[in-house]
């Protein structure tokens, strides 16, 4: 799946959009938060409040506990600024 | 809704009279164009903006927006909505969204010019970058955002 970053959270992860394929235990938004962040320390950084971070799942929002089965394209971004 | 949909991500400017008259073109229903525009300020909190960035999610935006207006529409009897959000860096004084909605009656358009410009400053993938006199750093949300948009629930 591709995974796409905004904002803050694009900067420290240091990219735009990546293409991954989690191992089958991560299923929802939030496990796949967690498994990102063990990935290094800039996704650690990225994801150091869970909370505060908002994610998109094929262009519509969706909870922490959404599952991630089947998405296309997932985005993490943090709360929206525009306009 | 029997009237025109337009929702525009663009970086160049918008000029709201153009944009009011293609929206009520050979129209004789409408009574009532509430516009609203969000201008890039030269403050905040007492600190002086040199510009702000807009970034936004291409695709995902355009369709958030799309959601909102099917959301006004079902609430609002409306004749027409047009939403120009733009995106790029911008200096005090310059435009940044303009939000229009048409009705036969003002009541309705004015409050779904609110609660469009509620929503979009809360749920479309929008953010900004402030430059000022002290460096950079991203715009955080406002809860005041949240409870604006919150007022909408419908229980």
């Amino acid at each position: 799946m591709k995974l796409k970053y905004f904002a803050w959270v694009r900067e420290r992860i240091g990219k735009a959009e990546e293409t991954i394929e989690p191992p089958a235990t991560v299923r929802t938004v939030e496990e796949l938060i967690a498994w990102l962040s063990g990935r290094s320390e800039a996704y650690a950084y990225a994801f150091e409040k869970p909370k505060v971070i908002r994610a998109a799942i094929d262009h519509a929002h969706v909870r922490p506990d959404a599952a991630i089965a089947g998405a296309r394209e997932i985005a993490f971004f943090p709360p929206m600024t525009g306009g | 809704m029997s009237g025109p949909v337009t929702i525009r991500i663009q970086e160049d400017d918008f000029d709201v009279a153009r944009e009011i008259a293609s929206l009520t073109a050979g129209r004789t229903d409408i009574g009532a164009v509430v516009s609203f525009s969000g201008i890039c300020r030269g403050d905040e909190d007492s600190a002086r903006i040199a510009a702000l960035t807009l970034e936004h999610y291409p695709g995902m935006a355009e369709e958030e927006i799309k959601r909102h207006v099917d959301e006004a529409t079902s609430r609002w009897p409306l004749s027409g909505v047009t939403i120009i959000h733009r995106v790029g860096r911008f200096t005090p004084g310059q435009n940044i969204v303009l939000v229009l909605t048409a009705s036969q009656h003002r009541q309705a358009a004015f409050e779904a010019a609110e609660f469009l410009m509620d929503y979009l400053k809360t749920n479309a993938p929008f953010w900004k970058k402030q430059e000022s006199a002290t460096g950079a750093g991203w715009v955080e949300a406002q809860a005041r955002d949240d409870e604006a948009a919150a007022r909408w629930t419908r229980s």
